[in-house]
């Protein structure tokens, strides 16, 4: 710990003291299980409820997935220092928890993601481009969400999973629900948890026993805010007093990811409910590229979290286990740079839209009053071009 | 034709929505058994079941938020607020989600979803039960506004809205609820006046006068008072609110070069105010007057035992006409 550290964790210590609640010892995060299949050492350890069968090709998989959003997001900080993105919010450390997850769907289950749930789009198969078209400022996202069952990313903190809660009772009403049947997966982090908003989700999932799992990456920071600020209980366990079960996750651990999903979806799938997943996880980056998380969190933290990479722990698993050569990560990384390399052109070259379609898809026919704006306003662009032929003319 | 009140001629256009379609569903507080504060949903339940008539939890942002989740499963979810003044919890649901999921989607998502509700005043309510909160539904892009006024508006309106594939903020006179009007139930909508467009109720020479909602029985009274004193007065019900229908409005204005708006919202930055600065842009040589408002002081909704002076009454839209003449 630096100097300047620990002066930052004695102002921050005197901060938690003025503002505790003189109440019980909270529930510690570091007493709840957390499920683990491979260690940050890439030990493959099992787990009595969490049994997961899967082939080397399988893990090789994952881990290229890991390794390719990861290059897309770190090509994406790049373009938003060099201004072609507006802003990039990072999901460096959270790969094993949007891979693991994303790689329990179906092609049939929904997906109602954050901004930040770049991997889960990997694993759906949308192209990245529309992520960076919307960070880029060309577009709000504007994907078709049916294209595949991965809805459009949502901004207002929490406002999603009432959406993906009413997808699900959709699926009820379809009779959807039972032998391959179809499940909706919810996103949000730690801060979302405060919101109302996924209070009445978890209220609403549970009285109508709808086919969903919320899904909570808690990476600890709520832009500044640390999570004893958001909660004074694990948030896995406030699923019990909504009446459906909670699990926490190491969400650094893609196995175990995969497999706490697996079974939570598919419990849904077949009509069980709902589960919260609490994926145990740290946002490795500033919360988006205009945050400076050194102004309130502590280099020894990050460094601490360094050691539990979710990408490493499954490197060292298949090179312990003879599982992969030296070959197939250089062929990953490979593939990794081809990506990114098509990332960045592809928004190096990325146009703006047409003016004009600003007025574009506000109701699904015209008003007249909008007509006579869109009209208006092109006269009005039409008229600086007139005085830019007259100027070409005069040159 | 059927003699109706307001509030049944609503049940019966929702009847025939859920017959339509049997993707449209009912959702909201007390819907289901009792029929709705104001028994507009009475019967529904028992005839259509509780998954297509839902009695949901008590959080008004849940109604809407998971009304544009079953929407996005091809659901066409027609919701209750059951008062005006608790709409405000789902406030973020209706204008930064509902408005907008079309525009963001570049228009591969459509959300039809009709939100239902009872607004103004003058039943002696307690606190935010009596609020006209429309403005700020027609201030946002991306939503239909429409207000009935009668039982034979409200008859067709809802069937409209529940068959719009925009969304649509539906606003229902609570005071009118029991006014009974002749509805034609028989005929179908085709012939129906179009949803978005204002209805000239009586026709006027010499001054317009715009309303809508609860204030369309009392202007069609002042209309009469009015012509006692040999005024002719053009009462156009305006219907909705947004798109507003400014063909009809400037037509009427052009004629009579006198128009009065009433509403019982707050007059600042309301409806009026808008419809004051469209009317003057576009009708600007044929004005003999301003155009004046009559609407709620800028004040809270005030005590019941005071809201028979807040709210415009014949009196306060006729000593407006008579300003009107003033110029």
């Amino acid at each position: 710990m630096t100097v300047k550290d620990a002066g930052r964790a004695a102002r921050a210590g005197r901060r938690a003291t003025e503002n505790r609640a003189p109440a019980r010892e909270p529930e510690r995060a570091d007493r709840a299980e957390l499920i683990q299949l491979l260690t940050p050492e890439g030990e493959r350890v099992e787990h009595p409820d969490y049994p997961l069968e899967i082939s080397a090709a399988e893990v090789k998989d994952l881990y290229r997935d890991l390794v390719i959003v990861r290059r897309i997001d770190f090509e994406a900080i790049a373009l938003q220092r060099q201004g072609e993105l507006g802003i990039w919010a990072s999901l460096l450390g959270q790969e094993a928890a949007q891979v693991g997850s994303g790689r329990a769907l179906s092609p049939r289950d929904m997906a109602f993601p954050t901004y930040r749930e770049h991997g889960v789009a990997w694993c759906r198969g949308l192209d990245p481009m529309k992520l960076l078209e919307l960070f880029r400022g060309v577009s709000h996202g504007g994907w078709d969400p049916t294209a595949h069952n991965f809805h459009l990313y949502t901004i207002v903190i929490g406002s999603q999973t009432l959406h993906a809660t009413g997808y699900a009772m959709g699926i009820q009403r379809d009779g959807a629900v039972g032998d391959g049947g179809e499940a909706v997966i919810a996103y949000f982090g730690d801060g979302a948890t405060s919101q109302g908003d996924v209070n009445e989700a978890f209220i609403w999932a549970s009285v109508n026993n709808a086919p969903i799992v919320f899904f909570c990456q808690n990476n600890q920071w709520a832009i500044s805010e640390p999570l004893e600020r958001q909660s004074r209980t694990p948030l896995y366990m406030r699923a019990t007093g909504f009446g459906f079960p909670g699990v926490r996750v190491d969400g650094n651990d893609v196995l175990a990811c995969l497999a706490v999903t697996r079974k939570a979806m598919q419990a849904a799938r077949e009509g069980q409910g709902p589960t919260l997943i609490e994926a145990f996880t740290y946002r490795m980056g500033a919360h988006t590229t205009t945050d400076d998380p050194t102004r309130y969190r502590l280099s020894a933290e990050l460094e601490a979290w360094k050691l539990k990479d979710p990408i490493e722990r499954v490197k060292q698993y298949l090179i312990r286990t003879e599982q992969a050569e030296m070959g197939f990560f250089d062929a990953v990384e490979a593939e990794a740079a081809e990506v990114g390399a098509r990332v960045r052109a592809a928004c190096q070259q990325m146009p703006d839209p047409e003016p004009l379609s600003m007025f574009d898809n506000v109701l699904t026919a015209e008003t007249a009053q909008l007509a006579a704006e869109r009209d208006a306003f092109a006269t009005y662009l039409d008229s600086f071009a007139d005085e830019a032929v007259a100027a070409g003319e005069g040159r | 034709m059927t003699t109706l009140t307001l509030s049944r001629a609503l049940n019966e256009g929702l009847r025939k929505a859920l017959e339509a379609n049997d993707k449209a569903l009912i959702m909201g507080e007390d819907v289901g058994k009792l029929g709705g504060v104001f028994r507009v949903t009475d019967g529904l339940q028992k005839d259509f079941g509780e998954a297509r008539v839902v009695d949901t939890p008590l959080a008004e942002s849940g109604i809407i938020g998971t009304a544009i989740g079953l929407a996005l499963r091809g659901y066409r979810p027609i919701c209750e607020i059951q008062f005006d003044g608790f709409i405000f919890p789902a406030f973020n649901q209706i204008v930064g989600q509902l408005a907008k999921m079309r525009y963001r989607s570049l228009g591969t998502v459509k959300l039809p979803i009709v939100v239902r509700v009872p607004f103004g005043g003058g039943i002696g309510a307690v606190e935010h039960h009596s609020e006209s909160p429309e403005a700020l539904f027609a201030h946002t892009p991306g939503l239909r506004v429409i207000a009935c006024g009668d039982p034979a508006d409200a008859y067709t309106m809802i069937q409209q809205a529940a068959s719009s594939d925009d969304p649509v903020l539906f606003f229902e006179p609570k005071r009118r609820y029991w006014d009974k009007a002749e509805v034609d139930t028989e005929g179908g909508l085709a012939a129906a006046l179009p949803m978005d467009k204002a209805r000239v109720l009586a026709d006027g020479t010499d001054v317009t006068l715009l309303c809508y909602g609860p204030m369309v029985r009392t202007c069609a009274e002042a209309a009469v008072a009015a012509a006692g004193d040999g005024r002719s007065l053009e009462v156009i019900d305006l219907r909705s609110l947004a798109p507003l229908d400014t063909e009809t409005i400037f037509a009427s204005v052009r004629k009579t070069g006198r128009c009065v708006v009433v509403h019982e919202a707050v007059v600042t930055g309301g409806l009026g105010a808008e419809i004051a600065a469209q009317v003057t842009q576009e009708c600007f040589y044929s004005l003999e007057a301003p155009v004046l408002r009559v609407g709620a002081y800028t004040t809270p909704y005030p005590p019941s035992r005071l809201e028979e002076h807040y709210l415009p009454d014949l009196d306060r839209i006729l000593d407006a006409v008579d300003r009107s003449f003033g110029y």
